[in-house]
């Protein structure tokens, strides 16, 4: 890189190249064509001004921003027609925006209109290293190699490869703690268990109260949450909520298909399904009423919670696991039991064979 | 040099001896601190070859330097915020002056990110800068590679600069996601819960992936310090070292030039850095920062008290990621749900397939173009003179069918919109989309190619014919012509100074190849006809001098059977051996 030298090109010569690869000789530069600035000195003049002009403004949108830093309240909104914005962070923003902008565009406009806008040529040099740096340092590495006597005495080579090999062992091995380990027992415990639990009340998520089947219209859907989430805090909250969350519907029990096996999961049409996606986990709360269709708006998979929850369109594969639900002795909607299959997106591990599928019975 | 001529008079060789320039006053100011340094440093000799470095001019030459720009917009405006931004998913209650968000549980990251756009002064102003200069880092980025790509700037010895560019778009998608992750607000919730089902749907060892990111289930209580971590330390840190190595590399071969007079293999034609680039990209750089900051205070982005706190019950419709994630997220949207239940496992092909694989797909077909381009045309050289995209049409080809492609997974990203804003079925939008993925990338490379193709004639046209001059003749027959200029020596040039790669035959002469190389030779053969038979010849010299001469007898008229005929009988001679 050192040896770069610019040459600026010489006079308004044009020299013509002919070579052989090309079909057409090469003309050379066109000659440079001064700009209106070059030889009006009154559009020099001008273009002068506006960059003294653009610098100028700077130092007054400068000292504008500190004055607004100061000056204007936080709570006053500006309106522009259907827009809203927070005026001090409005004005901020345009002061220290137009200063750069200006700034920028002042420099710019010096570089175009004043400075010398003639050409210049620098020469290319091959990428690869000269024939001479290449024979020097075959040489001389090869020395290097003679020197540090790694060819006589080979064990100290095949023992560094090794220790530098082994040496990585130690930096991975301490990664083994980023996470507990997804064992079988492991998985049991998490991601394939949720708090509900026999007896446990399906509660509203919002207001955590309990109900009864006559609380529930036919078509209406709740979403819901086991009533002992509200026992957990802080991350233990978010995790068993990111599972145990549910949603409850109510059908026209004539307008369903039930299969047998889930006749007594449900009360009188009403049923209790995930409300985790069975692709990769959003909460699903569309819900077509009419047609007993629920739809992930996330990835638009969507479930038809009158034929146990199966998938009718979109990426997701496997149905929606159904909770199945009971009446406690005051007759609020409680769980029978947890999920049979584990809630949620797929992974590896899961045994799949006991979903609901199509024509099961 | 033209040697002077003998009637230059003496007084010019004494011109030559002018005294040495007298130096302005702020040389004479600066003299003192600049020995200082000089003498600990030698900061003439590091100077010495950048003061004057040339570097060509052209806008397409921008789009990179707004990609280097809004990066260090991103680490201005980035550090500001870490100074207030608490990376801690502990649930705290709000207590801050968003009335609509009080008494309300949600993380410290959630709660300092309402107190960095509500309470700190200019704290909203630099939170949208980010985020509108991560969006510009990244687009810029894009349509750099695309720059790039459609010139064949990444031919020898650039490749490894191109690899280079690869990895930092890869890294700048990651620190995007990274970064919108952080404010834990339900949008970036949601895109996390996501994350967390495409990491657990990778075969094998997903789970103990999704364990390892998440320090246990989703979502923890580790996630966003991690993310953090990733976000402002690790991948700036590799972004940084990449950008480094890619600009001294830059420099090193120094820049590419569009064709064109005076310009060749063997020289740049630009302006000197000082004083020119130092202006021009100074203020270049101080115009993207201005704009971003003008977009910050004026264009609303990721306004997280909307969203509220991230709850993994709720989601919001029409939820949509940041768009450089938007081809994912369509392929995810419009993938079929293919799995797989084997004994007790399960195989989430419906994630993992468009999730991971798409991603691998299309940042691996790029690293590796450069490479297949350079088996196929067997070229050693170096290039710098750039392309003009018609002159490699299978190459351009490629380029628009991978635009359509992203561009109809984009599309599948926001299926939803598309299918509420025109008022069509989102589940025919899905499926159209679904099939035009792979009909819509060949129908844009057979009509891409032909549009270069065109293109070239219209070119040929030119060079044979001349330039049309809107001079209609009229010939005592009645015939009507229009007279051609020929085009000036420096067009000419430009239009021809582009490398032809022959479609080869298959190799006849065998003696002394393996059967393997033999293979190799007739795949790459192959593969030369597939990329190089239909592109059109640029004009021999000797059709460019029978044109003039053509011409010079005043038989230029447009229409004249012959000469047309002469285009298409020269296209038959494209098989070389």
């Amino acid at each position: 890189m050192s040896d770069d030298t610019s040459h600026s090109r010489p006079g308004t010569e044009v020299a013509t190249v002919d070579e052989e690869r090309y079909p057409v000789p090469d003309p050379g530069l066109e000659p440079h064509i001064p700009r209106l600035t070059d030889v009006d000195e009154r559009a020099a003049n001008r273009a002068t001004r506006q960059v003294a002009t653009f610098f100028g403004l700077v130092p007054l949108l400068s000292i504008g921003f500190v004055v607004v830093y100061f000056a204007v309240p936080g709570n006053v909104w500006v309106d522009f027609g259907p827009l809203r914005a927070n005026t001090r962070n409005l004005l901020l923003g345009l002061t220290f925006g137009l200063a750069l902008l200006f700034l920028g565009i002042g420099a710019v406009q010096w570089a175009r209109k004043l400075m010398d806008d003639e050409e210049k040529i620098d020469y290319r040099h091959s990428a690869a290293s000269s024939d001479d740096d290449k024979n020097y340092m075959l040489t001389e590495l090869d020395k290097v190699v003679d020197e540090s006597k790694l060819t006589r005495r080979k064990i100290i080579g095949r023992t560094l490869l090794a220790a530098l090999a082994t040496i990585l062992l130690p930096m991975i091995a301490g990664l083994a703690d980023l996470g507990p380990w997804p064992t079988k027992k492991k998985r049991a415990e998490t991601i394939e268990r949720t708090i509900w639990a026999p007896g446990i009340r399906v509660v509203q998520d919002v207001t955590f109260e309990p109900f009864k089947p006559e609380d529930i219209e036919i078509g209406q859907l709740i979403n819901a949450e086991p009533a002992n989430l509200q026992d957990l805090h802080g991350s233990e909250y978010q995790i068993e909520k990111a599972k145990a969350a549910v949603i409850v519907v109510r059908m026209d029990p004539n307008t369903i298909k039930i299969p047998p096996s889930r006749q007594d999961w449900q009360i009188g049409g009403i049923l209790c399904y995930s409300k985790i996606c069975t692709h990769v986990g959003c909460p699903i709360s569309l819900w077509e009423q009419q047609t007993h269709h629920l739809l992930c708006p996330c990835h638009q998979s969507t479930f038809d919670l009158g034929d146990s929850g199966v998938v009718v369109f979109g990426p997701a594969k496997r149905a929606l696991p159904q909770l199945p639900i009971a009446l406690d002795a005051e007759g609020y909607i409680v769980a029978q039991r947890d999920f049979t299959v584990p809630v949620g997106p797929s992974y590896f591990e899961r045994d799949s064979r006991d979903d609901y599928e199509v024509g099961d019975k | 040099m033209a040697q002077p001529a003998a009637t230059v008079p003496d007084e010019s060789a004494v011109q030559a001896q002018t005294p040495k320039k007298e130096l302005g006053p702020v040389f004479k100011v600066a003299a003192g601190p600049t020995k200082y340094l000089d003498d600990r440093l030698g900061i003439a000799g590091l100077g010495r070859p950048f003061l004057r470095k040339v570097f060509p001019d052209h806008w397409s030459f921008l789009l990179g330097e707004i990609a280097l720009y809004s990066f260090i917009v991103l680490l201005l405006s980035g550090v500001f915020l870490t100074i207030w931004f608490k990376p801690s998913m502990a649930e705290i209650e709000y207590e801050g002056t968003y009335e609509l968000l009080r008494g309300i549980q949600m993380s410290e990251a959630y709660a300092s990110t309402l107190g960095l756009s509500f309470d700190i002064r200019g704290g909203l102003l630099l939170r949208q800068m980010h985020h509108w200069a991560a969006a510009v880092f990244v687009a810029a980025m894009l349509t750099h590679s695309l720059r790039i790509f459609f010139t064949g700037a990444f031919r020898k010895p650039r490749e490894i600069n191109w690899l280079i560019g690869v990895a930092m778009l890869t890294l700048g998608i990651i620190n995007g996601f990274t970064g919108y992750s952080l404010p834990d607000d339900l949008l970036s919730g949601t895109g996390l819960r996501f994350v967390d089902g495409l990491i657990r749907s990778i075969p094998v060892i997903g789970t103990w992936a999704e364990f390892f990111t998440f320090a246990g289930e989703f979502p923890g209580e580790l996630i966003i310090p991690r993310l953090y971590m990733v976000h402002i330390l690790l991948v700036p840190a590799l972004l940084l070292g990449l950008i480094a190595a890619h600009l001294a590399l830059v420099v090193y071969h120094k820049h590419t030039q569009y064709a064109g007079p005076g310009r060749t293999e063997g020289n740049v034609v630009g302006f000197p850095v000082f004083p020119v680039y130092a202006a021009k990209a100074g203020g270049f750089f101080l115009i993207v920062f201005g704009v971003l900051t003008l977009m910050g205070a004026t264009m609303q982005i990721n306004p997280v008290w909307v969203f509220g706190p991230y709850n993994p019950a709720e989601v919001t419709a029409g939820s949509q990621p940041d768009w450089y994630m938007g081809f994912v997220e369509g392929g995810i949207r419009i993938m079929p749900n293919w799995e797989s239940h084997i004994g007790s496992t399960t195989w989430s092909w419906n994630v993992a397939i468009p999730g991971l694989g798409l991603m691998g797909l299309f940042f691996g077909l790029m690293a590796i173009y450069p490479f297949v381009e350079a088996w196929v045309t067997g070229d050693k050289r170096e290039h710098h003179v750039l392309d003009r995209p018609r002159n490699a049409p299978t190459r351009t080809a490629f380029g628009v069918a991978a635009i359509t492609g992203y561009s109809l997974l984009m599309i599948g990203g926001g299926n939803d919109l598309v299918a509420t804003q025109f008022d069509v079925s989102l589940n025919a939008v899905t499926n159209f989309l679904r099939v035009a993925v792979f009909v819509g990338p060949v129908i844009a490379f057979l009509v891409t190619k032909r549009i270069c193709i065109g293109l070239q004639r219209a070119d040929h046209d030119r060079l044979i014919h001349g330039a049309e001059s809107g001079v209609i003749d009229r010939a005592p027959s009645g015939k009507y012509s229009e007279r051609h200029r020929p085009v000036g020596p420096g067009e000419a040039f430009r239009l021809t100074e582009h490398d032809e790669t022959p479609a080869l035959l298959p190799v006849t002469d065998v003696d002394g190849m393996s059967v393997r190389e033999i293979q190799g030779e007739q795949l790459r053969r192959r593969a030369t006809r597939f990329f190089f038979i239909d592109t059109l010849r640029r004009p021999t010299r000797a059709e460019l001098e029978e044109a003039a001469h053509h011409r010079a007898h005043g038989h230029d008229e447009i229409g004249a059977d012959g000469e047309h005929h002469a285009i298409e009988a020269e296209e038959e001679h494209h098989l070389a051996k």
